[in-house]
């Protein structure tokens, strides 16, 4: 089977989950008890006005009725109103998608930089005391609640010696946006300055949520290295009279990295789940924030939209990473 | 393994796995870890220096002192010793991990044998989809998600965590009940007639039993972490309670100056997931499961 018959395949199957999990978002956020519309509205709210507005949301028609309607909506690619910024929920979101995103993708960066060569490392030299201390960084790593850690860093790094700012994204000096990355729309600008700035602002929020993560990652690359020095053909080689470094580098690195590709792929999606505790911590402006304001407020329509487009993004790294795994790794094939 | 002698042969294996276990450093501070948090736990009323405190009371007085030999962890905003809160948050936090694994144990576990034992039927199919629904996102996003539709509260945490949980475990049986029931015994107990639940929760259960411990260990910390996270937002554990995640959420209010009211229970939460990670891992090395 070609490759992309391969994907259109497995995009098609992630139609069903998608459907499924919206209705149970859908369910979740409609059935709620309590009145919604009422808490929106305020205490001055009149009980027609509260009508009227309820009329306007398509509160008053039997839920099938709401879901198809919904449905039609988000094929046009209209999420519903919000009823807490009264706005489009889908112009709201737009946003803040890139914010969490770069956010989210700088930390994996950072978690596979720290992560991977630390557990290679700690594989290499198995055992050995440098070995037993990664492994208990790391370990105690993956225990820390980010949303402790970023406030550590706030009282530490941010307010006591200056060094980073303690919240935001930037310093009213926002780039235009092209991207939505500030970052990189710094630098498609040319504005270093705001660049710095963007980076600055960027440091320990990225830096928190990758923390956790890199130690993870560590822990799992280790494991999987040491499964393939396990491997038969490892000792083939071993046999043949290839020295130990050769066999690592040469040999078994390969394999061993095609299994962090699937690590990779998980660290993502704890990436995403997590960045809430940072936005929040940081007033980082992403997706995630916006999300624990819509629960907080009730703001259902929001709460569907920002689960469904997290559950999206967790569905496409999952796969993405298997169509890399193929590549990287020719025994996988598609079908 | 024959099931006749499964009671015969699980004697010997079990001194031999706590053998291995208390051989592994690592695991031994976590036991220590988590019998200190299990005893505090039990007994708060006794250890907290100001049981009072774990309450709404309140003593400006005393407000916002730091740490000090007699407010050892320093006291909140209204006074109150956070010492003892923090004591008192470790029964919070064991409780509703025990409340979220007895719950995703006592529903997963069933649909697991069910999906796994009639794998090609329509209510395996049925129950896979949902799992795969559950599993599209990621469990802080939908528990958060779950939260929308009651009050804020510690229940309203639990339930959500709930929620989120028993896929993990039903997957997790789904997997080993297809490993097992092209077992030579399996089949025996089939073709003497016996009945499918007793198949199921007397011959096949008790010999996936060694994962599903290893998962439910490791995943205390997890729920512990999901717990404080969901009160960190906000959707979870209210004040009086003394909710670890919600301590630290109020303390934000007093950073840079008052850190203490932030740090204690962020460092309780901390150490005690450091414990169970450890116990957990130590725990999966003795019972040599690796998934």
């Amino acid at each position: 089977m070609s490759i992309w018959l391969y994907i259109l395949r497995r995009l098609i199957e992630l139609v069903p989950t998608l459907l499924g999990l919206l209705i149970l978002i859908f369910l979740i956020a409609r059935v709620m008890p309590g009145d919604p519309v009422k808490l929106a509205l305020g205490p001055e709210a009149t009980q027609a006005q509260v009508e009227t507005f309820r009329t306007q949301l398509g509160l008053d028609q039997p839920l099938w009725k709401q879901f198809g309607n919904y449905v039609v909506g988000l094929m046009q690619g209209e999420f519903g109103v919000s009823l807490r910024t009264f706005q489009d929920v889908g112009d709201d979101i737009r946003d803040s998608l890139g914010a969490t995103l770069e956010l989210v993708i700088t930390a994996l960066i950072l978690a596979i930089l720290f992560g991977v060569p630390a557990g290679l490392f700690s594989a290499l030299h198995r055992d050995s005391w440098i070995d037993n201390v990664t492994r208990g960084v790391a370990i105690s790593g993956v225990a820390l609640p980010r949303f402790w850690v970023g406030i550590l860093l706030q009282i530490w790094l941010a307010s006591m010696l200056g060094l980073f700012p303690i919240i935001g994204r930037d310093s009213g000096i926002a780039p235009e946006a092209t991207t939505g990355f500030y970052t990189i729309d710094a630098l498609l600008n040319g504005n270093l300055r705001a660049f710095v700035n963007a980076l600055w602002h960027l440091a320990l929020p990225a830096f928190t949520l990758a923390l956790p993560s890199a130690a993870q990652l560590a822990r799992l690359t280790r494991a999987s290295m040491i499964e393939v020095f396990r491997q038969q053909y490892i000792l083939v080689h071993r046999a043949y009279g290839i020295g130990p470094q050769r066999i690592a580098w040469r040999y078994a690195l390969r394999n061993g990295l095609t299994a962090v590709l699937t690590l990779i792929g998980l660290t993502f999606g704890a990436l995403i789940e997590n960045a809430v505790l940072v936005e929040v911590v940081f007033s980082w402006p992403g997706i995630s924030a916006y999300g624990a304001d819509a629960v907080l407020a009730k703001d259902f329509n929001a709460v569907v939209a920002v689960t469904l487009i997290i559950g999206l993004a967790f569905l496409l790294a999952n796969l993405i990473v298997d169509l890399l795994y193929g590549v990287l790794d020719p025994r996988v094939r598609y079908g | 393994m024959a099931s006749t002698t499964a009671t015969q042969h699980r004697v010997k294996p079990r001194s031999k796995v706590i053998r291995r276990l208390f051989r592994n450093r690592l695991s031994i501070i976590g036991i220590l870890i988590v019998t200190l948090v299990i005893f505090v736990a039990i007994f708060a009323p006794w250890v907290a220096p100001y049981p009072q405190d774990a309450g709404p009371a309140v003593h400006f007085d005393r407000a916002l002192q730091s740490p000090s030999w007699q407010y050892l962890f320093g006291t909140d905003e209204v006074g109150r010793d956070i010492l003892s809160r923090t004591i008192f948050g470790a029964r919070l936090a064991l409780q509703y991990t025990l409340v979220v694994l007895g719950i995703a144990l006592v529903v997963g576990i069933p649909l697991g044998l069910i999906a796994g034992y009639w794998s090609n039927s329509l209510a395996a199919t049925f129950i896979l989809r949902v799992i795969d629904v559950f599993l599209s996102v990621p469990p802080l996003a939908l528990a958060l998600a779950v939260t929308v539709a009651f009050r804020p509260s510690i229940m309203t945490a639990m339930i959500a965590i709930s929620f989120t949980w028993w896929p993990w475990f039903a997957r997790l049986v789904y997997g080993e009940v297809l490993k097992l029931k092209s077992q030579p015994y399996v089949e025996a107990a089939r073709s003497l007639g016996q009945l499918a639940w007793i198949i199921q929760f007397k011959h096949i259960l008790p010999n996936i039993i060694s994962p599903i411990i290893v998962k439910a260990t490791l995943d205390v910390s997890f729920v512990i972490l999901l717990g404080a996270s969901l009160s960190f937002l906000g959707v979870g554990a209210q004040e009086p309670i003394p909710d670890w995640g919600a301590m630290v959420a109020r303390g934000r209010n007093y950073l840079p100056e008052q850190w203490w009211v932030s740090t204690m229970p962020g460092l309780a939460i901390f150490i005690t997931v450091v414990g169970f990670n450890f116990l957990g891992d130590g725990i999966r090395d003795a019972l040599d499961v690796w998934d």
